[in-house]
């Protein structure tokens, strides 16, 4: 299926090719390149091309192009699913996944990828899987493999490919037996000039973080299950209660994972934590421009509205900003024309505000469209949708775990246009 | 020494190696592969044959070694012989970095050799050759250290194509690891084997592969199944002797294999659709286990397979259509030939017959298997899963299913940019398809500022395609902010989105069109040509009511710039002439004046405008033609004087001028089509949705066909999995068993009928059923117990006028009515108002003595003194009996009770003290009297009326209609089978034979036994039978063909889950020690609010029975004997069984609390059937 892989850097440098069926020449990147250069950003280059013998299959993630070759008929989501689940298993094993990361753990990194697909299909993908073959490096043990001549490859078999949880490893061990889930919600807005709602709804995930020992089998359950409106599981929840009682019963992966990614419907009232009251105007004549934007809170079901972040991409015409900020600090980046202000914590009392001049180059057409605005925000301890667990049981265990539930609710793609 | 490190160690070291397979090559690989030769026998021969096989081999050279790798041989035996470092001059050859390198390969410590692998392998992923150091790497197979061997394998793979004679070296480490107690290293060693493409081990790759498929450990099948498609593409001539090894594989039962498999199915052989039936049912219920990749290769080739098998669930919708179409050419031909007129008459018959025939689709419960089993995948967290899902329902589903894909399909977008771009393609090609699925969802659709310029067209085509006469305003409002987007390709199709909604939906024509005209007053160039583009398509559709926009458009010239837009305005004007009589000359005049300063593609146009004005208004523009002909003769461009002649040749006449002159009008003039704004989209869908092709709107290399739907469904019984031959039972004993029983049941029967219901009542009916047969030949077993026969006979005849009295009623009542006398009927009238349920009890009691008598002739008596102890004790003990009904209550709690005793397993409740019976019952009794007023006839009908399913409609059954009902008996047969009785009656008018079943399909695992052929069913006759089917503790249906003499029906019995057990003896000691061993995942709590019918124990643990077929434990929370005891306040009732095919335990416990609220818990080892279980008691217990 997947026929070879090459890892472009965004400067157009391919530094890491690895082919699981015959070698197939870098030159076929020529394409890409070519792809690449007519699209101008990299985020509109075309996942998937054609080439006489070949069809490339890439993402773009952290600055890094992902290009894969095929040569036959495969569904193209299962390459970029995958290729996006290789990229996963770098952040997982390296911290980031960036090219020199990848550079600096070149051997890691082929041994991965030979673990990861056998003949072009993907063979063991599980990160707990992964992990007892490859052992991630850490800084005390690449020390000890300095000192040792020790190495990062696992010395015994991993036993998770042939059990019937394959997600987990065996014979995990805690001191600390722990679980902790975080359930973090993203508001996907956007709101038109006058502050009315155009389209919102509400994006959440658990994500969880569970350090128990042996083999817990968890039950987690909310006290409002039918906000969910739709859910997308990680593969050790165990659909038929989920259908028959609305709770997540499940043997969890040992480490973080996404337990569970839901959506509330946009039929229900999405309460939108802020305002914005904004003025963007360009004078038809005369090279300048004015912006004036004040933020207040809304609903925040009595939180702190923290983490305020205000991004606006100038139009190519606006040369140069002159604002002042009542609270936080704004910067304005010359070579990409985007504006932005950082608040930091909303005060309800006194509300931050921006305003100033735009300087629009000289003889430029006012620019037709005023920018959007986009919002980044945080609130801790409140799940917007008001989603909440009512409890976690474990069973198949003795001890006792310590568990802990966390909510926060951010920004998504929370856009207002002006 | 680990697993690890045991697979990665070699045994043989590498020079041997060389020999071995070297010599194999040159001599007898056939017949005497590697692999085949035991291993000590092989190292013998190697030793034996070392020196000299050296020396040859670095005399004679290997051929794709070249010098370095004879070096390295040389270098290598050497070392072998005790020699030590030689050979330094070979190595000047080498270019110097990789001396280095070699010699630390060469070196005994593992830490260099690993610092030179991990340098080698990095010189692979930067893309560097490295292929020269191939004889000092491959040396090191043998190496002990686990990374260093990984690195190794990493290399090996790599280069070994090109460097296959040395590659051979490490062959034998590989056939050793094969034979590996480990599974893992087998697996591990037949993955580098089979990954090492070298032409000349096909046979052995072979070898091992078919080893390895018939491996114990699941794990090296997998692998097996992936070295599958490495073979045949490095070998396709072994295609047939791999298809053997597929189709072993795929009757493989394990998840870890199936993904595999398939796709070594899909790479190898995807035209053998045959091999699938056998496993078609058994791919479909693995499905859900199966990881993620897997599922997707499943799933698209389960697609395929559906649409070879099965019929289009949507086959009267495209069925109509059709018929419209027929009909009009029937007509047509009519008039042509009245001679066929009969033959078409006919056809057309035939056509209809066909229809009909057609028309009651009933889908292929496999195909609705399919479609069950894959929509749970909706949730994966992974989108090619979703997405195979999807395209399954896409092309698989009936129209009205289709809709639940949209939801997933939607989250989707909130992915990653590459899948939102792979998941709006296909959405958008579904949206042409079935618009309304996606409706709903329309604002998922709206594009932000933010997103990458591929994914906002999509959005917009997507939305274009949504658009309808009732969002359309909502959708052009977003476009309009679209409009202003910075995003210029964006805006363009923005524009030409407008153009589509505009030509699709009439209304809003006019409104999209004024819209369109705003923008030409659009400062970007861009967007004014678009709009002028598209407005001038609209335009084209009806000219004759836009003259005034024409008008406008013919004002803009003045101010418009942009050539596009200059050029399309004056076609506009040149087209529609006609309608703007008096401008078109007026802008033509403009136009010749600034002709010299136009672009050329205005030029052009000014020609074709001054071209079309002559010919229609030959008065006004003769000049300025002509002045704009001479003005083009001169211009600089070729195209524009090219064009300026041939037009000038073609309108203006002259002598010379040709026989094309007098077209000329045809020519400029010819009425022009409307451009068709049509979705990219379109007919994309005959590409499998998902796929490559469909993505790339062009056939990808290896992309399978979808086929289209067969006319008429190809034999669903290939699919049957054979199911073990049914062991008849014949023997005399068993039958002497039933007969012994009949009585025995036929007697409890009344007694139990109002608490055990549906089940009881149909237990004397099976009981009789099971006795005799059938119902016809049911005499014969009867009449050994000789009073049983006359009652029986008595009962026929009562039978037959209740079935004129009552004739709607249910089969099953008859049978209870067998039991009951005249009397009672009577009475029944009498008490038209109460159910049945009461009217029975009734009977019981008028049959009190009967029973008694005929209860003490049977075999267990002892037991059955214990039931009339029992049951005078209920009509005795009570104290206070307000009313007759009361006491009828109170017997029927009782029987609930003796019900249970009689169930299969030996009575529980009868062995123990009977003080501890009575106990149980006076709780019982005590519950009843203070419920009395809650009690009413409502209350318990439900749980009398017959539990009966229907298996098949009178309407659909042409006449016979047949019911079903689990009778809760053993079956006698074979235990294992849940006895399920089935209610024949002919409605008909005309006599059905031979009723029989055929063509059983079954899950694998299950059973059936059939029940016997009923010969004879005259008009307006009823018949029971009683069939087995060992259900392998599901719910899955069984699924089969009943027969008459005439037809076949498709018929299915799905068992609800509480029949799927029996009920057991525990005491309440033993039931709390099992529920102890049942904890964790095998119990499930659940909280409920009674309902307000359902509070005492009565009620509780009558509904509880009903659900489940399960026996009561005596509860042991006063031990005394006295009647004055109260029952406890949260009393806690608990009932157990056994599931039928595994014995596995079932407990229930109900404990009740506070108003109402109550707990459930149920503990069984199969949590399916416990999570099921609970679902119907809590349902039970709350309406």
């Amino acid at each position: 299926m997947i026929h070879s892989l090459f890892l472009v850097s965004n400067s157009g440098d391919i530094f890491l090719e690895k082919h699981w069926k015959s070698v197939i020449s870098r030159s076929v990147c020529d394409y890409f390149f070519e792809a690449k250069e007519k699209a101008g950003d990299p985020e509109n280059v075309a996942p998937v091309l054609q080439t006489p013998h070949h069809y490339l299959i890439s993402i773009y993630r952290d600055k890094l192009f992902f290009v894969s070759v095929t040569q036959t008929e495969v569904p193209p989501l299962f390459v970029i699913e995958f290729l996006h689940r290789v990229a996963d298993t770098f952040q997982d094993y390296f911290g980031e996944c960036s090219e020199s990361v990848i550079k600096d753990n070149t051997v890691t990194v082929y041994e991965l990828l030979e673990e990861m697909l056998d003949n072009g299909f993907p063979l063991a993908t599980e990160s707990n899987v992964l992990k007892e073959m490859i052992r991630p490096p850490t800084i005390l043990r690449s020390v000890v493999n300095t000192l040792t001549g020790g190495s990062n490859v696992g010395g015994t078999l991993p036993t998770g490919q042939l059990s019937n949880v394959p997600w987990r490893r065996v014979g995990v061990k805690y001191t600390n037996n722990e679980a902790y889930f975080d359930v973090i919600e993203e508001i996907d807005a956007i709101l038109d000039k006058s502050g009315t709602t155009v389209f919102a709804e509400i994006q959440g995930v658990i994500e969880a973080c569970v350090k128990l020992s042996g083999m817990p089998d968890l039950t987690l359950s909310f006290m409002n299950p039918r906000l969910l409106d739709d859910v997308s599981f990680h593969p050790c929840v165990r659909f038929k209660r989920w259908e028959s009682e609305r709770v997540l019963s499940f043997i969890p992966p040992d480490g973080n994972f996404r337990l569970l990614s839901y959506h509330v419907s946009s039929q229900n009232l999405v309460a939108i934590p802020v305002y914005v009251k904004q003025n963007i105007s360009f004078l038809e004549t005369g090279s300048c421009g004015r912006l004036d934007i004040t933020i207040g809170p809304k609903q925040t079901m009595g939180k702190m509205v923290e983490s305020l972040m205000v991004t606006i991409p100038m139009p190519k015409s606006v040369l140069n900003v002159n604002l002042i900020a009542t609270q936080g600090t704004y910067t304005f980046d010359l070579s990409t024309k985007v504006l932005l202000w950082d608040i930091g914590k909303l005060n309800p009392q006194k509300l931050p505000n921006l305003r100033g001049s735009l300087s629009v180059q000289p003889g430029a057409p006012k620019p037709e469209e005023n920018p959007s605005i986009n919002i980044d925000l945080k609130i801790q301890q409140l799940a917007i949708s008001g989603l909440k667990v009512s409890r976690l049981d474990m069973y198949g265990e003795k001890y006792k775990p310590f568990k802990g539930v966390k909510y926060v609710t951010k920004a998504g793609k929370f856009q207002v246009r002006t | 020494m680990t697993t690890m490190q045991r697979l990665l160690q070699l045994p043989v070291n590498a020079v041997n190696m060389v020999k071995t397979v070297q010599s194999q090559v040159q001599g007898q690989e056939e017949d005497k592969s590697p692999v085949l030769s035991p291993d000590n026998g092989q190292q013998t021969w190697y030793s034996a044959l070392q020196p000299d096989e050296l020396r040859h081999l670095r005399s004679g050279g290997t051929g794709g070694g070249g010098g370095g790798g004879g070096d390295q041989e040389e270098r290598g035996f050497q070392e072998d012989g005790g020699g030590g470092g030689s050979g330094g001059g070979s190595f000047q050859s080498q270019p110097l970095r990789h001396d280095d390198l070699k010699e630390m390969l060469d070196s005994n410590k593992d830490s260099l050799k690993l610092e030179a692998m991990k340098r080698i392998v990095a010189m692979i992923a930067r893309g560097k050759n490295a292929s020269d150091l191939f004889p000092a790497v491959v040396k090191n197979v043998a190496c002990k250290n686990i990374e260093v061997k990984k690195l190794v394998y990493v290399y090996l793979v790599r280069y070994a194509e090109e460097q296959q004679d040395l590659a051979l070296l490490s062959i034998s480490t590989f056939q050793r690891g094969l034979k590996d107690p480990n599974q893992l290293i087998r697996a591990s060693a037949l993955r580098v084997l089979s990954s090492i493409r070298v032409t000349i081990i096909v046979p052995i790759m072979m070898l091992a592969i078919k080893e390895a498929a018939s491996d114990m450990s699941p794990y090296v099948r997998k692998t097996a199944a992936h070295a599958i498609p490495k073979l045949y593409s490095l070998d396709p001539e072994q295609k047939d002797q791999l298809i053997e090894v597929i189709e072993k594989l795929l009757a493989d039962k394990t998840t870890l294999v199936a993904g595999s498999v398939v796709m070594a199915f899909e790479e190898v052989c995807p035209e053998r659709i045959d091999l699938i039936h056998k496993n078609y049912r058994k791919l479909c219920n693995l499905l859900i286990d199966v990881e993620e990749w897997g599922q997707v290769v499943i799933i698209n080739m389960l697609t395929r397979y559906a649409r070879t098998q099965f019929l289009n669930p949507n086959i009267n919708e495209s069925l109509l259509e059709e018929g419209g179409g027929g009909e009009k050419t029937f007509y047509g031909s009519d008039e042509d030939e009245d001679e066929d007129d009969e033959e078409k008459e006919k056809e057309k018959k035939v056509e209809a017959a066909a229809m009909a025939k057609r028309k009651p689709y009933v889908m292929d419960p496999d195909h609705r298997l399919l479609l069950r089993n894959t929509k749970p995948l909706l949730q994966s967290r992974n989108a090619a899963v979703v997405m195979a899902v999807a395209q399954l329902y896409f092309h698989l589903a009936p129209k009205a299913e289709v809709g639940v894909i949209a939801k997933a399909l939607v989250r989707l977008l909130r992915s990653h940019s590459e899948v939102q771009y792979v998941v709006l393609q296909n959405v958008a090609t579904m949206t042409i398809k079935r618009r309304g699925m996606f409706e709903p969802y329309l604002k998922s659709f709206y594009i932000r500022s933010t997103d990458p310029t591929q994914i906002k067209i999509l959005k917009l085509e997507v939305l274009t395609n949504l658009a309808n006469e009732t969002n359309i305003s909502t959708i052009l409002r977003e476009f309009q902010t679209y409009i202003k987007s910075m995003d210029k390709d964006f805006v363009a199709a923005t524009i030409q989105a407008i153009g589509r909604c505009a030509t699709n939906i009439g209304e809003v024509r006019d409104t999209c069109l004024n819209g369109l005209v705003q923008l030409l007053s659009n400062r970007d160039e861009l967007v004014v040509a678009e709009s002028v583009v598209v407005i001038k398509k609209l335009l084209q559709m009806q000219p004759e009511k836009h003259s005034d926009i024409i008008k406008h458009m013919a004002k803009l010239t003045d101010n418009i710039q942009v050539p596009m837009a200059r050029a399309s305005i004056l076609w506009l004007i040149g087209e529609y002439c006609e309608h703007v009589p008096k401008i078109a000359p007026d802008v033509l005049r403009k136009m010749a004046k600034s002709f010299t300063n136009e672009e050329d593609i205005v030029k052009l146009q000014i020609l074709n405008l001054a071209a079309k004005l002559y010919l229609t208004n030959s008065k006004q523009t003769k000049l300025l033609t002509q002045y704009v002909l001479n003005l083009a003769k001169y211009d600089q461009n070729y195209d524009i004087r090219d064009r300026a002649r041939f037009i000038r040749q073609l309108i203006v006449p002259t002598e010379k001028s040709g026989a094309l002159s007098k077209y000329a009008k045809k020519l400029f003039l010819a009425l022009k089509p409307a451009p068709v704004l049509e979705s990219p989209f379109k007919d994309r869908d005959h590409f499998q949705l998902g796929s490559l092709s469909h993505l790339l709107n062009a056939k990808a290399g290896g992309y399978q066909e979808l086929p289209d739907w067969p006319e008429t469904a190809p034999d669903p019984s290939v699919r049957n999995v054979e199911v073990p031959e049914w062991t008849k039972c014949s023997s005399r004993e068993k039958r002497k068993e039933k007969k012994v029983e009949k009585p025995f049941y036929s007697d409890s029967e009344g007694e139990s009928g109002p608490t055990e219901s549906a089940d009881s009542e149909s237990d004397s009916a099976s009981g009789s059923e099971s006795g005799s047969g059938s119902e016809g030949s049911g005499t014969g077993s009867e009449s050994e117990e000789s009073e049983e026969a006359s009652v029986s006979e008595e009962e026929d005849e009562e039978e037959e006028k209740k079935t004129k009295k009552r004739e709607s009623k249910k089969p099953v009542q008859e049978s209870e009515s067998e039991q009951s006398s005249e009397e009672e009927d009577r009475k029944r009238e009498r008490k038209s108002k109460q159910r049945k349920s009461e009217s029975e009890s009734e009977s019981d009691e008028e049959e009190d003595s009967e029973s008694d008598s005929s209860q003490s002739e049977s075999e267990d008596s002892e037991s059955e003194a214990e039931i009339k102890k029992k049951k005078k004790a209920a009509e005795s003990k009570p104290p206070s009996k307000p009313v007759k009904k009361d006491t009828k209550k109170e017997k029927k709690e009782m029987s609930l009770l003796d019900l249970d005793d009689f169930e299969p397993t030996p009575s529980p409740q009868v062995t123990p003290v009977n003080n501890l019976l009575s106990n149980s019952l006076v709780t019982d009794l005590e519950g009843l009297s203070l419920s009395d007023a809650v009690l009413s006839p409502a209350t318990i009908a439900p749980s009398s009326a017959l539990k009966s399913y229907e298996l098949l409609h009178r309407i659909t059954g042409e006449g016979l209609s047949v019911e079903y009902c689990f009778s809760r008996q053993p079956f006698s047969p074979d235990a294992n089978m849940v006895a399920v009785q089935m209610h024949f009656t002919n409605n008909s008018t005309s006599d059905t034979k031979n009723l029989h079943m055929e063509d059983v399909k079954l899950q694998s695992g299950m059973r059936v036994k059939d029940f016997p052929e009923i010969e004879l069913l005259p008009a307006g006759e009823k018949a029971t039978a009683v069939m087995g089917i060992d259900f392998c503790d599901s719910t899955q249906a069984a699924n089969f063909q009943l027969c008459t003499h005439t037809r076949k029906f498709f018929v299915s019995i799905q068992p609800p889950v509480g029949e799927l057990m029996r009920p057991v003896f525990l005491t309440e000691n033993e039931f709390k020690k099992e529920q102890g061993q049942l904890m964790g995942m095998n119990e499930i709590a659940e909280k409920l609010t009674l309902d307000a019918k359902c509070r005492n124990e009565h009620a509780i643990v009558q509904r509880v029975t009903t659900a489940a077929n399960l026996s009561r434990v005596p509860c042991g929370s006063d031990k005394e004997c006295s009647p004055l005891v109260p029952p406890p306040e949260h009393p806690v009732y608990r009932f157990a069984g056994r599931t039928v095919t595994s014995g596995s335990l079932v407990l229930v416990t109900v404990a009740s609390r506070e108003e109402g609220a109550a707990q459930l818990m149920v503990n069984c080892e199969k949590m399916l059937i416990g999570t099921m279980l609970v679902k119907d008691i809590l349902l039970a217990l709350t309406q």
